[in-house]
C-alpha cells in the first residue's frame, strides 16, 4: 500500500478537462516532483491533494485513509506557496506557531516546537521580525517552517522557489532537500524548472496537457525520455530526422550519411522516417574521442557560453547542436568549416510516440 | 461555500432595500401632487419657478469658478510637491485632508468673524467680496477630493521625466504646465471637477451663512414651505449627482485607455 | 567657490518654496487662520481679556445635551455604516456574486455617498415622514402605525437612519479595495494549517483590515458630526444638535455671548480632533507590521 495514492483522478473546469485519469503511487518519505509547462495540470493536482479543489472523479488516499472529500483544514497537510503567503500581521514566531495555536496546543509546547523549527531553518535570531523586514529567501524558509511545524503527513511545495533570485534558489532547494531527508517527510514539489526537478527529486512526473508523460528517476527522465515531449522539455535535446535503410541491421540515413543504431528498430519498415534524440553533451570533435559513430557537417555557428562552447552544425536538413567544455587552448570552430562529430551509437535514442 | 453565497445575497438584499426604498418613496411622493392620480405637476412647478432657475444658475456659476480656480491652485501645487518638495508631501496631504475633519460650519464661522466689514480684509463688506469668499470656501471643501484625484493621476505619469524632456526641448514654465502637465493629468482633473460639482451644487451651510442666493438654501426654503416640490427636487438632485459620477467613470475609463499605451 | 555654490542652493531653495507659496497662503487664509481665530477667541471675553469662562459656560444642560446627541448620532451612524458597509463590501468581493452586482453597487455607492444635504432629508421625509411611502404602506397593508411606536424621523433614530444613507456607501467605496488586497494565499495557508473560517477572520483577515476599517469609521464620524444641512432640512431648528445650535448662534446670537459661540466651535474641533488622534494612535499600533 503506497503512502499517498492518487487513483483515476480527473478534473474539469466547466468544459475544459485539465487532468485526465491521473494515477500515481508515492511511497513514504519520497520526494516527488511534478514537472511541466504552465497549464499542464501539475498545480491542479497539488491543489486537489491539499483539498482546495475537488476532483471531478477518482480518489486520494493518504496512509490508507480516503481524503477525497475532506476539507483542507481536516487533512493535516503542510503547504508552501509560490508567493510566500506569510501572514503579514504576525511575526516569524507567530507565523510558525499559527498551525499549532489553532490546533489548541498548550503555550509551552508551542514555544518549544517553534524554537525547534526556527533552529531547523537557522532563523532563531529573527523570531520577532515581521515578514516585510525579511528577504524573499528568508520568508520562504519561514513558510517552510510554518508548514512543517504541525508535523504534517505530506508536504506540498507549489513552485516555492520561482519568486527568488537565481543564487538563493539553488541554496534554498538544497536546504529543502536536506530538511526533507532529515524529517523523512513525503513531499510533492511542483515546478516548471527542469534543473530544479532533476537536482532534488527521488522521482519526477513529467506532465503534459493533463497527463503524466513519464514517471521515473531523474536519470531515467534525462537519459531515457520515452516521448518527444519529455525529450524536448527536459534538457536541450537535438531531434534528428532519419530515414530507415535496413530495420534488421538497424541502419538509418541522415542526409547522405548512413549510420548504425544500437537500439533495435526491427519493428519498423525500410524507408520510414523516424526521429532520433541526441544530447548536446554527447558529441565531441576531438579525433581521439571514443565513439563508434560519426556525422560530418558544416559549422553554422559557434557560441561562447562561458563554461561551454555551443556549436551548431548542419547535417542534411538537420541542425545538430553540441557542447564542448571550455579550456584556454580550445580552438573555436569557424563558420562553414567542415567538421566531424563523434559520439557513441548508444547515445542516439529512438523517439517513439 | 453555500452559506457564504447565501449571506452575500442576503447582505446585497438588505443594502438594495435600504437604498431603493427611500428613492422609490421619494419618486412616488413627487408624483402625488394632483389629487387621485400620478402626474409630473411637481416637476413642472419646480422648473417654472424663477427662483429655481436663478439659484441653480448661481450655484452652477459658483461650481464652475470653484473648479477653475481650485485646479489652478491644486495642479501646480501637486506638481511642485512631486517634483521639487517631496519632503513636504506629508504636510501638504495633511492640510488637504483637514477640511474632512474641521466641520464646514466651523470654517465659515471663522470667515464671518475674520473677514467682516470691519476687518483688514473685509470680504463680506461687498457683494463681490462675499462671492469670492464663497468660492474660496468651496475650494476648501473640495480640496481633499481635488488634491487626491490630481495626485493619483500624477503618480501614473512620470512627472519628473516629462518635465526634463520638455526642458531639454526648450519649453518655458507656462508651456510645461499647460501643454505637458495639465493634459496628462486631465482624467484626474476631470474626476476632481465632477466630484467638486456634485458637492458644490447643493451645498447649504456656506451659502446660507454667507447669505448668498444659492441652490442649497433655496432647497431648504422649498422644503419648509411646500409639500410635493421637495421630492421632485430630491429626485432632480439625485439625477445630477448620478450624472456627475457617471461622467467620472467615463473619464477614468477614457484615462485608462489613453494611459495603457505609454 | 563655496560662496557661489551656497548662494545657488539658497536661490534654488527660495524658488522651491515659492512654488507652493500660493497653496500655503490659501491654506493659511481660508483654513488655518480662521480656525485658529475661533480657537483663540474661545479663551477671551467680549472685553478682550483672557478667560476660561466660555469653556465653563459650555457645561450647561442645553449645550451638553446638544453635544451628547451629536456624538450619539455620529457614533451610531458611523458604526452602523461601518458594519453594514463592511458586509456589503465583503459580499461583492468575497461572496462569489456575479460581477455586475459588484460594478453596480460600486457605481451606486459613488452616487449615494455624495447624495447628502438637503435633498437627502427630502427623500427620507417622503419615505418615513408622517405621510411618507413606507409609513403609509405599513398603515394600509399591515394596519401598523409607525408613529404610534414613538418613532420620529426628527429624532436620534431617524437622524441615524438618514445619515447611514451616505455613511454606508462611503464605507463600501473605501473598504472594497482593502478587501481586494487580502491575498487568496493567506486564506489557503490558514486553511491548510487547520484554521476554521472564523479563525482566519479573527487572526488574519480582520487584523489586516483593521487600519482601513478604523480610518473609515473615523471619517464617517467626523462626516456625521459636522453635517448640518440634512438635519436642518429635516427638523428645522427643533433638534438640539451642536451644528444646528452653532448655526442658530451664528445667525442670531441665541447664546447671548458671541465668544461662547467660539467655545462651541472649539468643542467641535476638539471632538473631531480627538477622534483623529485616537485614530492615528490606534493605526500606529495596528500597523506595526507594515512598512
Amino acid at each position: 500500500m503506497p503512502f499517498l495514492a492518487l487513483a483515476n483522478i480527473k478534473k474539469s473546469f466547466g468544459q475544459t478537462q485539465v487532468v485526465h485519469d491521473f494515477n500515481m503511487a508515492i511511497e513514504k518519505g519520497e520526494f516527488i516532483s511534478f514537472l511541466g509547462p504552465s497549464g499542464c495540470g501539475k498545480t491542479t493536482i497539488l491543489r486537489m491533494i491539499a483539498g482546495f479543489e475537488q476532483p471531478s472523479g477518482g480518489t486520494i488516499h493518504i496512509a490508507g485513509q480516503d481524503q477525497t472529500r475532506l476539507k483542507p483544514n481536516q487533512r493535516n497537510i503542510g503547504m508552501v506557496f509560490q508567493a510566500y503567503a506569510l501572514f503579514p500581521n504576525m511575526t516569524v514566531f507567530e507565523n510558525v506557531a499559527f498551525g499549532l495555536k489553532v490546533a489548541g496546543m498548550p503555550k509551552a509546547e508551542i514555544e518549544k516546537r517553534v524554537k525547534e523549527m526556527l533552529k531547523l531553518i537557522h532563523l532563531e535570531h529573527l523570531a520577532d521580525r515581521y515578514p516585510y523586514q525579511m528577504s524573499g529567501g528568508q520568508q520562504q524558509r519561514v513558510a517552510l517552517a510554518r508548514a512543517l511545524a504541525p508535523k504534517p503527513q505530506v508536504l506540498l511545495l507549489d513552485e516555492p522557489l520561482s519568486a527568488l533570485d537565481a543564487k538563493i534558489r539553488v541554496s534554498l532547494r538544497e536546504e529543502i532537500r536536506q530538511i526533507q531527508r532529515q524529517l523523512g517527510i513525503t513531499t510533492v514539489f511542483v515546478t516548471h524548472d527542469q534543473e530544479e526537478a532533476l537536482s532534488i527529486s527521488d522521482r519526477i512526473v513529467v506532465m503534459n496537457a493533463g497527463r503524466a508523460d513519464q514517471i521515473g528517476t531523474p536519470s531515467d527522465i534525462y537519459n531515457r525520455p520515452t516521448t518527444r515531449f519529455v525529450a524536448s522539455f527536459v534538457g536541450t535535446l537535438n531531434i534528428i530526422e532519419a530515414t530507415i535503410v535496413d530495420p534488421a541491421a538497424g541502419t538509418v540515413m541522415i542526409g547522405d550519411q548512413t549510420i548504425a543504431l544500437r537500439e533495435s528498430i526491427a519493428d519498423k519498415t525500410g524507408g520510414e522516417t523516424i526521429s532520433l534524440a541526441l544530447r548536446p553533451e554527447a558529441g565531441s570533435l576531438s579525433e581521439s574521442a571514443k565513439g563508434d559513430t560519426a556525422l560530418t557537417g558544416k559549422v553554422v555557428s559557434a557560441n561562447f557560453l562561458g563554461s561551454v562552447v555551443r556549436t551548431r552544425i548542419a547535417v542534411g536538413k538537420n541542425t545538430v547542436s553540441f557542447d564542448m567544455f571550455n579550456s584556454p587552448d580550445l580552438i573555436m570552430p569557424a563558420p562553414d568549416e567542415v567538421v566531424t562529430l563523434r559520439f557513441s551509437a548508444g547515445d542516439l535514442l529512438v523517439i517513439r510516440d | 461555500m453555500k452559506m457564504t453565497k447565501f449571506f452575500a445575497w442576503f447582505a446585497i438584499a438588505v443594502g438594495v432595500t435600504y437604498f431603493f426604498v427611500p428613492l422609490a418613496g421619494t419618486f412616488e411622493f413627487s408624483l402625488r401632487m394632483r389629487r387621485g392620480e400620478y402626474s409630473l405637476d411637481a416637476y413642472g412647478s419646480v422648473f417654472s419657478d424663477v427662483q429655481f432657475q436663478q439659484t441653480f444658475g448661481f450655484s452652477m456659476l459658483m461650481a464652475l469658478l470653484t473648479i477653475v480656480f481650485g485646479m489652478l491652485l491644486v495642479v501646480p501645487t501637486a506638481y511642485w510637491v512631486r517634483l521639487r518638495l517631496p519632503q513636504m508631501r506629508p504636510f501638504v496631504e495633511f492640510v488637504t485632508l483637514m477640511p474632512l475633519v474641521i466641520p464646514a460650519i466651523v470654517i465659515v464661522f471663522g470667515y464671518l468673524r475674520l473677514y467682516n466689514s470691519a476687518s483688514y480684509i473685509p470680504f463680506t463688506g461687498s457683494l463681490l467680496g462675499t462671492n469670492i469668499l464663497l468660492v474660496m470656501s468651496y475650494i476648501t471643501l473640495s480640496l481633499p477630493y481635488m488634491y487626491r484625484s490630481v495626485d493619483t493621476a500624477m503618480r501614473t505619469i512620470d512627472v519628473r521625466t516629462l518635465t526634463e524632456a520638455a526642458e531639454i526641448l526648450g519649453a518655458k514654465w507656462p508651456t510645461i504646465m499647460f501643454r505637458c502637465i495639465f493634459p496628462n493629468v486631465m482624467s484626474g482633473v476631470l474626476s476632481g471637477a465632477f466630484i467638486t460639482f456634485a458637492i458644490v451644487i447643493g451645498e447649504f451651510t456656506m451659502a446660507a451663512l454667507l447669505n448668498r442666493p444659492a441652490f442649497g438654501p433655496y432647497l431648504q426654503l422649498v422644503g419648509a414651505n411646500k409639500a410635493y416640490e421637495p421630492s421632485a427636487l430630491a429626485i432632480i438632485a439625485f439625477a445630477i449627482t448620478w450624472l456627475s459620477m457617471g461622467l467620472i467613470q467615463l473619464v477614468s475609463r477614457f484615462g485608462k485607455l489613453t494611459q495603457s499605451r505609454p | 567657490m563655496s560662496t557661489a555654490s551656497s548662494s545657488f542652493i539658497d536661490r534654488r531653495t527660495i524658488i522651491d518654496w515659492l512654488g507652493i507659496a500660493p497653496f500655503l497662503i490659501f491654506a493659511l487664509m481660508f483654513l488655518i487662520v480662521p480656525t485658529l481665530y475661533l480657537v483663540s477667541g474661545a479663551f477671551f471675553n467680549a472685553q478682550g481679556q483672557f478667560t476660561f469662562q466660555n469653556i465653563a459656560d459650555l457645561f450647561t444642560p442645553t449645550i451638553m445635551s446638544a453635544y451628547w446627541i451629536s456624538i450619539k448620532v455620529s457614533l451610531a451612524s458611523s458604526l452602523g455604516g461601518a458594519l453594514i458597509g463592511f458586509f456589503l463590501a465583503w459580499a461583492i468581493v468575497l461572496g462569489g456574486l456575479p460581477s455586475w452586482i459588484r460594478s453596480g453597487l460600486l457605481t451606486f455607492s459613488g452616487v449615494a455617498s455624495n447624495f447628502a444635504g438637503v435633498p437627502l432629508a427630502f427623500a427620507f421625509i417622503a419615505t418615513l415622514g408622517r405621510t411618507g411611502l413606507v409609513t403609509v404602506l405599513m398603515r394600509d397593508w399591515f394596519g401598523f402605525n409607525l408613529y404610534s411606536t414613538g418613532f420620529n424621523l426628527l429624532s436620534f433614530l431617524g437622524l441615524t437612519i438618514t445619515y447611514m444613507f451616505f455613511q454606508i456607501p462611503l464605507m463600501v467605496l473605501i473598504l472594497t479595495p482593502a478587501l481586494d488586497g487580502l491575498k487568496k494565499e493567506w486564506r489557503e495557508a490558514s486553511e491548510i494549517l487547520g484554521a476554521s473560517n472564523w479563525q482566519y477572520w479573527r487572526m488574519i483577515g480582520l487584523p489586516i483590515l483593521w487600519p482601513s476599517l478604523l480610518g473609515t469609521s473615523l471619517l464617517l464620524f467626523a462626516n456625521a458630526f459636522g453635517a448640518i444641512a440634512t438635519a436642518y432640512a429635516l427638523t428645522g431648528a427643533s433638534l438640539n444638535i451642536v451644528p444646528i445650535l452653532l448655526y442658530a448662534q451664528i445667525r442670531g446670537d441665541v447664546l447671548h455671548n458671541p465668544n461662547l459661540g467660539y467655545a462651541l466651535a472649539l468643542g467641535m474641533i476638539v471632538i473631531t480632533g480627538l477622534s483623529n488622534v485616537l485614530y492615528i494612535w490606534l493605526r500606529m499600533r495596528a500597523e506595526r507590521w507594515q512598512k
